[in-house]
Formats: C-alpha cells, sequence, structure tokens
C-alpha cells in the first residue's frame, strides 16, 4: 500500500517537476536552477504531505475499519471535559490575553477576531446554506465605508452607525442575493464575484463620495458612555476606545456576540431550513420550506455580521480604502470557513486563529501565504472536505459509518 | 479623426478584444459542457500561457530568429505555450477535480478555486509582482483605410484566433475525439456504456480548453506589451460573460459572446468614462443571467437542470 503510494509519489513529482520547472526557473531569459528548486521544493513539499497523509488513511483503513480516527477521538477527549470548564478556560485565556501581550500581538489578536466574525457570517451563507459567495468581502466594506462615511459627514457615534451599517449591509445583501437566487452554485459564485468587484470598483471610481483610491481617514474610534457626576450634576462622559486592549476587548465582545448569535441560529427552525436547502433544495421547497426568503435571509444576515465587522475595522484603523476589500480577502475567509470545517462554529474560531496567526509567527514565509491557502482549500476538499473540527450533523452525513456520541 | 473613422477605429478594436476574449471563453464552455462545473483556475492558466509566451519569445528574440524566421519564432512560441498550459491543465484536472468528481458540487467549486488561487500565487513567487514586458515583435505598420488603422500586429491575431476557432470546430464535429466530447457532454452514463472512456474525453477537453486559453494569453502579451501575474482574474470575469451570455455549453456562442462584450467594452471605453467599463461588464453578465441565464444560442437544457 505505502509502496504503491511512494511509486505515485514518484510519478507526480517527476510530472510536477516537468511542468514547474520552465515556469519557476526563467524570470528573465536566463535560467536560475536555484530558484527553480527552490520554489519546487515548496511544491513537493505540500505534495508530500499530501500523499503522506493519503497513504496513512488508506493504510489504517486496511488495517482496521472500526478504528476511529485521531481526530474523532480527540474529539472524545475534549468531550468529556464539563463544557462550561473548556468555554471558560477559553474564555479566561481570551480575556486574560492583553495582560501578557505585547502591541504587537494584541492587533494579530484583534485581526483574528474580525476574521473569526467575518468567517462566522461567511459559515451562515456557504456553510449553511450551501451557497458559494465570492464577494463576500463587498459587506465588510459596505460596513467599514458606512461607518465612515456617517462618521466624517455627519459625525455620527460608531453605536447610531452600526445600526444603519447593518440595515445597509442587509440591504445590499438582498440586492446581490435577489437576482442570483434562481441560479445554481457555480453561476452564483460567479456572480458574487463580480458583485464583491462592483462594489471595489464604485468605492475606487466615485471619487467625490468615497475620495476614490485615497481612502477615507479621521473616523473617531468606537466610543463608551459612562456617568459621570460634574459640578452641573449628572452627565453622560464620553471614552474613546484608542488604547490596543480597550479595541481588543471591544471586538472581542463582538466576536462572543457573533458566535452566541451563529449558534442560536444554527439550532433554529431557520438553521434547519437552510441545511435541508443546503442538502437538497428541491426537497425542502416540497417540505414547505420558503426557500426563496430563506436564502435571502442566509445573505441579509451573513452581510450584517460582516457589516458589523467592517464598521468595527475602519473604527479601529481611523482608516479605509478600496484595496482593503480585494477578492483575495474574499479568499482568506472562504479558506477559513473550508479549513475549520464548512458548517462549524469551533472549527471555524480556530481556522481563523490559525491562518491569520501563522503568518506572522512565520514572518520568513509571508509570500508563500496565500499560496499555502490555496492549497489548503484543495487539499482539504479533497481529502477532509469536513474540515478540521467537523460540525457533528456534518460529520455524521460524511462518515455514515462511524458512531458518534456527542448530541447534536 | 472625424466620427465615422473613429467609429470604424473602435470596431475593429472590438473585433480584435472579441476575438481574444471567445478564445478564452471556448475553454469555459467545452469545460462546462463536459463535467458542468466551471473551470475557475482557466484564468490563471491563461496567464501561464502568456508567460511561457514571453520566456520563449525572449530566448528565442535573442538567439535573433525573430528578424530571421518570423513565422518559424511565432509558431514555436504559440506551440510551446499551449502544449505547456494543456499539461498543467491536466494536472489541475487530475488534482482538483478527479477525486471529487462524485462529490457536492460546492466541494468541486472550492477544490478548484483553492487551485487558482494556488497557481496565481505560485506565478506570482516565480515571476515576479511587477509586469513583465512583451517583447515587441510587431512594429506600428499597418494598413490604412478610410481614416482607421489596423495594424499588422492585429490582424495576425486576429487571423489566428480565427483559424483555432475554426479548427477546434472541425474538431469536435468531424473527428471521434470529438464526437466522443460531444457524447459525454450530453449523457455522461449512456456514452460510458456505449464504450467511450470518460476520463480521456475530460483530459482531452482540459487540455484543449486551457491551450486555447494559453494562445489568448499570449495574444494579449504580444498586443499590451506586458504580462502580470493577476491579469488573469479580469479576463476570467470577462471570458466567463462571454460565456454565458453566448449560452454555457455552445462553442459558437462563446464566439458570438466574446464579440459582444469585446464591444461593449470597447464602446464604452471610447465614449462613457473608462474607469467605469469593468463594472459594464459584470452588469452585462449579472443582466443575462437574470434575465436569460440559457444565453443567446445556449439549449434551455441548462436552465433545466438547475
Amino acid at each position: 500500500m505505502i509502496k504503491q503510494e511512494l511509486k505515485k509519489l514518484v510519478v507526480y513529482g517527476f510530472f510536477l517537476a516537468i511542468i514547474l520547472i520552465p515556469m519557476l526557473g526563467f524570470k528573465s531569459s536566463t535560467f536560475e536552477p536555484g530558484r527553480a528548486f527552490k520554489t519546487l521544493g515548496v511544491f513537493l513539499a505540500i505534495l508530500v504531505l499530501n500523499i503522506v497523509v493519503k497513504a496513512i488513511r488508506s493504510s489504517k483503513r486496511a488495517v482496521s475499519v472500526q478504528k476511529t480516527p485521531w481526530t474523532e477521538r480527540m474529539g472524545k477527549q475534549i468531550n468529556r471535559v464539563p463544557r462550561i470548564y473548556s468555554i471558560g478556560g477559553l474564555l479566561a485565556l481570551a480575556l486574560a490575553f492583553p495582560l501578557f501581550a505585547d502591541n504587537y500581538m494584541i492587533d494579530v489578536g484583534i485581526t483574528c477576531l474580525i476574521y473569526v466574525c467575518l468567517g462566522l457570517g461567511l459559515n451562515i451563507v456557504v456553510g449553511l446554506c450551501g451557497l458559494l459567495d465570492l464577494g463576500y468581502i463587498a459587506f465588510y466594506a459596505v460596513g467599514a465605508y458606512t461607518y465612515s462615511l456617517l462618521n466624517l459627514t455627519f459625525g455620527l457615534s460608531f453605536w447610531s452607525a452600526l445600526p444603519i451599517g447593518i440595515v445597509l449591509g442587509m440591504i445590499v445583501g438582498c440586492i446581490i442575493g435577489y437576482p442570483t437566487l434562481k441560479m445554481r452554485g457555480d453561476y452564483l459564485a460567479i456572480v458574487t464575484l463580480g458583485f464583491g468587484e462592483i462594489v471595489r470598483l464604485v468605492l475606487n471610481n466615485w471619487d467625490s463620495l468615497t475620495a476614490g483610491p485615497n481612502g477615507l481617514f479621521g473616523m473617531k474610534r468606537p466610543s463608551l458612555y459612562y456617568p459621570g457626576f460634574t459640578e452641573d450634576g449628572f452627565e453622560w462622559m464620553v471614552y474613546y476606545l484608542k488604547s490596543l486592549p480597550s479595541l481588543y476587548y471591544f471586538i472581542l465582545g463582538i466576536a462572543i456576540l457573533t458566535i452566541i448569535g451563529v449558534r442560536r441560529l444554527d439550532n433554529s427552525r431557520i438553521g434547519r431550513a437552510w441545511i435541508a436547502i443546503r442538502e437538497d433544495e428541491v426537497a425542502a421547497e416540497l417540505s414547505g420550506v420558503p426557500t426563496t426568503w430563506i436564502k435571502l435571509l442566509a445573505y441579509a444576515l451573513g452581510a450584517a455580521f460582516a457589516s458589523v465587522a467592517g464598521a468595527f475595522f475602519a473604527a479601529k484603523l481611523s482608516y479605509t480604502n478600496p484595496n482593503f476589500f480585494l477578492f483575495m480577502e474574499s479568499c482568506i475567509v472562504l479558506c477559513i470557513v473550508v479549513l475549520g470545517g464548512v458548517g462549524s462554529i469551533p472549527g471555524i474560531v480556530v481556522a481563523a486563529f490559525v491562518l491569520i496567526a501563522a503568518p506572522e509567527i512565520f514572518r520568513g514565509l509571508e509570500n508563500y501565504r496565500m499560496l499555502a491557502f490555496g492549497a489548503i482549500m484543495t487539499t482539504m476538499m479533497v481529502l477532509k472536505p469536513e474540515g478540521l473540527i467537523p460540525a457533528s450533523r456534518r460529520r455524521r452525513e460524511l462518515h455514515e459509518d462511524i458512531e458518534t456520541t456527542s448530541k447534536d | 479623426m472625424d466620427l465615422s473613422s473613429f467609429l470604424l477605429q473602435q470596431i475593429i478594436n472590438a473585433i480584435f478584444l472579441g476575438s481574444i476574449y471567445a478564445l478564452i471563453a471556448l475553454g469555459y464552455t467545452m469545460v462546462y459542457g463536459i463535467i458542468e462545473l466551471i473551470n475557475f483556475a482557466h484564468g490563471e492558466l491563461f496567464t501561464a500561457g502568456a508567460f511561457i509566451g514571453v520566456i520563449v519569445l525572449t530566448a528565442l528574440q535573442q538567439m535573433g530568429w525573430v528578424e530571421t524566421h518570423f513565422v518559424l519564432t511565432m509558431i514555436i512560441v504559440f506551440a510551446m505555450a499551449m502544449a505547456y498550459v494543456a499539461v498543467l491543465g491536466v494536472a489541475v484536472e487530475h488534482v482538483a477535480y478527479k477525486p471529487l468528481r462524485t462529490s457536492s458540487r460546492l466541494s468541486a467549486l472550492l477544490s478548484a478555486l483553492g487551485m487558482s488561487i494556488f497557481l496565481s500565487n505560485g506565478m506570482m513567487l516565480s515571476q515576479g509582482v511587477s509586469d513583465r514586458p512583451y517583447p515587441q515583435v510587431f512594429g506600428i505598420e499597418g494598413i490604412e483605410f478610410m481614416g482607421a488603422r489596423i495594424t499588422n500586429g492585429q490582424i495576425f491575431i486576429i487571423l489566428l484566433a480565427i483559424a483555432l476557432m475554426v479548427g477546434l470546430q472541425l474538431f469536435v464535429h468531424r473527428t471521434r475525439l470529438g464526437k466522443a466530447m460531444r457524447a459525454t457532454a450530453q449523457n455522461k452514463t449512456m456514452a460510458r456504456i456505449l464504450g467511450i472512456d470518460i476520463d480521456q474525453t475530460i483530459r482531452i477537453t482540459f487540455m484543449i480548453g486551457p491551450a486555447l486559453g494559453a494562445a489568448a494569453g499570449v495574444m494579449v502579451g504580444l498586443h499590451y506589451g506586458a504580462v502580470r501575474f493577476d491579469m488573469g482574474f479580469i479576463f476570467m470575469i470577462k471570458a466567463f460573460a462571454a460565456a454565458i451570455l453566448g449560452g454555457i455549453g455552445s462553442i459558437p456562442g462563446a464566439m458570438l459572446g466574446g464579440l459582444i462584450i469585446g464591444s461593449i467594452e470597447v464602446m464604452w471605453a471610447a465614449f462613457l468614462p473608462s474607469a467605469w467599463k469593468d463594472v459594464t461588464t459584470f452588469t452585462v453578465l449579472i443582466l443575462v443571467l437574470y434575465f436569460k441565464p440559457a444565453g443567446l444560442l445556449g439549449e434551455s437544457s441548462a436552465e433545466v437542470r438547475v
């Protein structure tokens, strides 16, 4: 079995080398073997990993069919710890993080949490409802620009701009969602991609409103109000969240609310309707699910979460510009959802931290980040479509033979 | 330049751009016709073709072949780019599509998208983030008539594109392999029962489609004088719009769609603010999908299969 895989690897490697060397080695017309082999090494490493995983899996399958995979066993071990302790522990860790981390780490933490929100929002559309949205970052842009414009032109505070941003995000979500409702998966993907680009191009070209590629700056940070007692009596005092730890706690709060919200949605009637649509739209329709509305709702709610994250992002940086919302950003969010496990909330949280924090830790390999993301996406789909931490429901769908003890 | 010659010039440009879009759109349409999935990596395969073209052409130019054996040089450049990308296309199919042939659409789409991100960043790493200049082999001389001018390069590219499209049409309708492809597109199970090797047919589709895209990539490089690792993205969306407009799965439809999208873009850029020309293409794509998802020449079966 292993031998067979090894043979396959050699064949693959040879194939890969032949097709990639011209691309890698010639930058000008001179051939640079060093460069070629260095880059080829990365490709081969990915390939070897792929084959090794495959070999291990297949050999396991050959030895004992009953044996559960290690992720499964680990999941069971984790499940043994009472839920309240594990969640409490994680929460305590998250709360204590700014106490021992430096500013740079806190900044990375904030970025991770923003992506947690985005990933969970996209999870509604892709993971639960099964609609591939490649323009998700457009809603993030809508949130960011709504807050920026409202704050700069009308001086609205973060809190009063946020509901407007959410509503606007939902409206844009419905505008994008409505024409695409009849379409099948791949048309939908391209149309959402097109919409995402339209939003970016509009932001880029509408100079009089959005200041074009220069972007908007000077927005106020999110504020907190607290009662103060001055000589004149009672007054509401404003505290702007300027320091990184305070912003960190703020986004942590948003992320926790998002997690709770998405979890509640997942377990609700609507969540089950989404999953029904994902599995078989015709059957869902026949069972009385109002598919049109439920799909629109998925778009609108997904957009709302992204819009909140976007408003926070603009408020945190106090700057925004159309180039923050490139197609690649949508891909990163999608990669988080895919790696974590389509439909799985803990998976997405973990994946967001892994994918966003890892490039910060391995600074030297920064350039290979998107390359790795692409490879992860393909590899996950081929080898482990349910993701790192599969949603329990989906795990049962994909591996019906494995008995699961966890309850939904 | 008066209005009529200006208009004529724009029509020439539209035909030129349209034939390039048509070539790329053919790749989408063929793959879609066979496996009913969009090849997300098609834009990157197109870019890879352009890069191989610049590598080979630069080498040949340094050898002085461009001056002495011009036709041979062009044949070598196009043949190498197309052959390389054909192999790359099969590799993409093997890695990203074949293992997922029986799984859900979403998985296959995500895996193809991953492949596209991988390839585009692989090209960025290996070829750099800046524009790669293409050797200018065609001068500025051309033919002038009625105040409009068409350069030799444009004539060459349009003729080559037409030749490739005619060749494809003949291949699909006159050869055994073409017949197998049509049969597979119509009904995979039935085709398999009748002894057609489905895997091989899919592989061949993944060779021909990307090879046409690669030819388009070299043409774009030759005309615009530069290639960039991410240029496949915008061409991908436009060619896709062309494929949809003509009716996905239909080869003449892709050609027609390419011409229409090319005309819309050129005319918009000529008479209206050109910063918005990409927005127009996207809007056309969305409108077509909404009002006539089967496209102009598409079979209505595309709609029925929802």
